[in-house]
């Protein structure tokens, strides 16, 4: 008989790369499948997302100005981390979601594997989304895609880890930065990823995790004056969905609402299309 | 020096209009059931031209009910190689009778005729060319092998380039595959409705384009119609909002392309005299009611005064007056509304401290006119150095650095446009990095081609119109298409 005491954990937020508690003082208890008691995470409040907006929107200069191909790299060392600590990712996600030895190994290689895919694109999208014009007269003319700021996203309520990878890597790789409302009840797989983001060289700010109630938290991301865009993936209430999308009217944001995706299926390009700008150079031609 | 210029007027005898218009619906001219009619105006003249009609909720179900139809039984199951036929007889209509397009354009709208003749006309054709070519090579376009059309569009435009608008709204769409239920601005409705006429010309199946004429609440009711697929609105940004609000929860799709106040920046290095006319033409080109128009300058502080003597020089050549002249410069303000917005704008900046100066021209007794205005001392806090003014009033600002200017530039929840005027390449290019805008135009202002994507950066919009990019407006990848998107899916 094992009679050792465990260290039970406190889990905190994950906000400009460091992880403070949240303001409010509030925790919840995080229960696996069976119930049985996992952790008490952080239940962040209005507050600690107005922080969050603040230190990504410092964190966005020097991310969305570093080369892709550090971009790329970062995002590639976040994959060989995450490989790192494959094990602990099937636990988390095995409690989180209650799935056998193989189906969890399976949705954690598929994250790890999801994270190098995207971090491929760092360096390529430009050139797919972006072209020159061959406008009429003497100019040259060329369209670029550009990160359109700060995102704040809903991970998947299910899908506690491939899903939220998946949510949030596109976002990431074009230099925007995210603030990400984990899955509620299953919020231990993405406290376990800020541990790794916080050792993979992401710059703080880029990457910013929430735990607690999005019904609480998101109505202020999505009316927030410096949040650029709202990723509702994880948004089940279709009231809480409009009201969300009503918020963000109020600052013209960019609003992605896809059904629930099949978050093992190869992705398209669409995810990461959604969160960027298209800017148009003109420039006259002559000697 | 004073020059004297002989009367130059272009002959309206071209265009004929009608005293009143109804609505077009499923490839007809049919009454508004309300039987409610408006008046649209020359704004030079304050002429009644035609009475319009004014569409209600039923005309509104018509319009949309033709455009389903359309789309179901006719559009989309055409071979995108007839589609793009009919969309080459359309652009090439329009060339035919361009010079019938610039008259009555610059009648309903009091822009001068040299700019719908050489600016809006043949850009309206060209797109219509240019979109034509894609609608049997979607699959190219980026968006996934086979790509969607979204259905029915809900267009609504404004009045600043009627059939300009149209052009970016409807070529698209069509192309794509969707069928539309446009409503053109209600001081500009007859250049929407001349067309018409060329989809008749052009045996355009019936349905496939819809023009209903109306004013806010006719629109209101195309947004909120349950028939309607996608909205794509032009106009400003708080009527944005009010749709993007409307559209909240529902799984319309939606571009918007808003409000500006782009910078047009100065440095010191700039040829002054070529970037006096693109200061001019960043503000002054049909009298400022332009989106993306250079109203606030920038200059660096070392050539200010020269820059802003220079400036008021030229303007003195400018020839504000009937429209129709083939030598005027400024038109008319397209409504009293409008006018009254601008000369409210125009008096916050007197009450503000700002300097104002006027070129000195003769204003006509009839008619709503607005001389070119020029604002110095005018500081970021000042509410012509903030909000869109969408008139011939450029505000002037200075800057020492490049990092100040970018700075300056961005200072703003808009992001549609921005000017940059500098003889050192990296600059630019550094420049045009940092502008978070839309369209940046370097060493020219307002130009425009519809292979070139346009639209904007924060709250002055979003979804690109022009180019590759503009056709992920009205399609959707096979594989993400239940995505409901505000914004480019």
């Amino acid at each position: 008989m094992n009679d050792r005491v465990e260290v039970r954990k406190t889990y905190k937020l994950f906000i400009g790369g460091a992880f403070p508690r949240s303001e409010s003082g509030r925790t919840y208890e995080v229960h696996d499948t069976d119930d049985k008691f996992l952790a008490n995470a952080a239940k962040a409040s209005r507050k600690d997302g107005r922080d969050a907006v603040l230190a990504a929107r410092k964190g966005f200069g020097a991310w969305s100005s570093a080369t892709a191909y550090n971009r790329g790299q970062v995002l590639y060392r976040v994959a060989e981390v995450m490989e790192g600590r494959r094990d602990q990712f099937i636990a988390d996600v095995q409690a989180a979601e209650g799935l056998g030895d193989k189906k969890s190994a399976r949705v954690v290689d598929t994250a790890i594997d999801r994270l190098v895919w995207y971090a491929g694109w760092a360096d390529k999208y430009a050139q797919v989304l972006g072209n020159t014009n061959p406008v009429a007269g003497p100019y040259f003319n060329f369209s670029i895609p550009e990160p359109t700021g700060v995102v704040a996203a809903i991970a998947p309520q299910d899908s506690s880890l491939l899903g939220l990878v998946s949510v949030i890597a596109p976002i990431v790789v074009t230099g925007n930065v995210v603030i990400v409302v984990a899955s509620t009840l299953r919020p231990i797989p993405a406290i376990t990823l800020t541990e790794v983001v916080a050792t993979s060289d992401v710059p703080p700010g880029v990457i910013n995790v929430l735990t607690g109630d999005p019904a609480e938290i998101a109505p202020w991301l999505a009316s927030h004056g410096d949040v650029n865009a709202i990723d509702l993936t994880g948004v089940t209430s279709a009231e809480l969905a409009k009201n969300l999308e009503v918020e963000a009217a109020g600052t013209v944001k960019r609003i992605r609402r896809p059904a629930q995706p099949n978050w093992l299926a190869t992705p398209d390009l669409g995810h990461l299309r959604s969160f960027v700008e298209t800017k148009t150079v003109w420039h006259p031609l002559g000697a | 020096m004073t020059f004297e210029y002989a009367p130059a007027s272009e002959s309206r005898a071209i265009v004929s209009i009608a005293p009143s218009y109804g609505l077009f619906i499923n490839g007809e001219f049919v009454d508004p059931t309300s039987g409610t009619m408006f008046k649209t105006i020359n704004p030079a003249t304050e002429e009644v031209l035609a009475e319009i009609s004014e569409a209600n909720q039923s005309d509104v179900n018509a319009a949309v009910n033709s455009a389903r139809r359309a789309y179901e039984r006719t559009w989309s199951v055409l071979s995108g190689r007839d589609r793009a036929k009919y969309l080459f007889r359309i652009a090439r209509l329009l060339q035919e009778r361009a010079r019938e397009f610039a008259v009555l354009e610059t009648l309903d709208n009091g822009k001068p005729i040299r700019e719908s003749r050489d600016i809006d006309v043949p850009l309206a054709a060209a797109h219509f060319f240019y979109h034509a070519g894609w609608a049997d090579k979607l699959e190219h376009a980026g968006l996934g092998p086979n790509p969607q059309a979204l259905g029915v569009a809900g267009q609504i435009i404004p009045w600043n380039f009627p059939l300009l608008m149209l052009a970016w709204k409807i070529a698209p769409a069509l192309a794509c595959g969707n069928t539309v239920v446009l409503k053109p601005a209600e001081t500009t409705s007859l250049t929407a409705l001349l067309f018409a006429e060329v989809c008749q010309q052009a045996d355009l199946p019936p349905g496939v384009v819809n023009i209903i004429t109306g004013a806010g609440d006719t629109g209101r009711m195309i947004v909120e119609h349950d028939g309607i697929n996608k909205i794509a609105f032009t106009g400003s940004t708080e009527v944005g909002k009010s749709i993007q609000r409307a559209l909240a929860g529902t799984n319309k799709k939606l571009t918007l392309e808003l409000g500006g106040k782009a910078a047009n920046i100065i440095f010191d290095d700039a040829p002054i005299d070529q970037a006096v006319e693109g200061i001019v033409d960043g503000i002054f080109f049909n009298q400022g009611h332009v989106c993306c128009a250079g109203s606030r300058l920038l200059l660096q502080e070392s050539i200010a005064e020269e820059t802003i003597e220079a400036l008021k020089r030229r303007l003195q050549t400018l020839r504000l007056g009937d429209p129709l002249d083939k030598n005027t410069d400024i038109g008319a303000i397209n409504s009293r509304e409008q006018l009254n917005k601008i000369h409210q704008l125009i008096k916050s900046g007197d009450d503000e401290g700002a300097e104002r100066w006027t070129a000195p021209c003769e204003i006509p007794e009839k008619g709503w006119w607005c001389a070119p205005t020029v604002f110095t001392n005018v500081t970021a806090a000042h509410r012509i150095a903030r909000e869109e003014i969408f008139g011939p009033v450029l505000s002037v600002l200075t800057f020492r650095t490049a990092d100040e200017a970018v700075e300056k530039a961005n200072n703003t929840p808009f992001g549609l446009s921005a000017g940059i005027w500098t003889e050192k390449g990296s600059r630019i290019l550094w420049m045009a990095n940092q502008l978070r805008a839309g369209v940046i135009w370097a060493n020219t202002f307002n130009r425009f081609d519809p292979t070139s994507p346009f639209g904007g950066y924060k709250e002055s919009g979003f979804g690109r119109e022009g180019g590759i990019q503009g056709l992920g407006a009205y399609l959707q990848s096979a594989t993400d298409s239940d995505v409901h998107a505000k914004g480019m899916s």
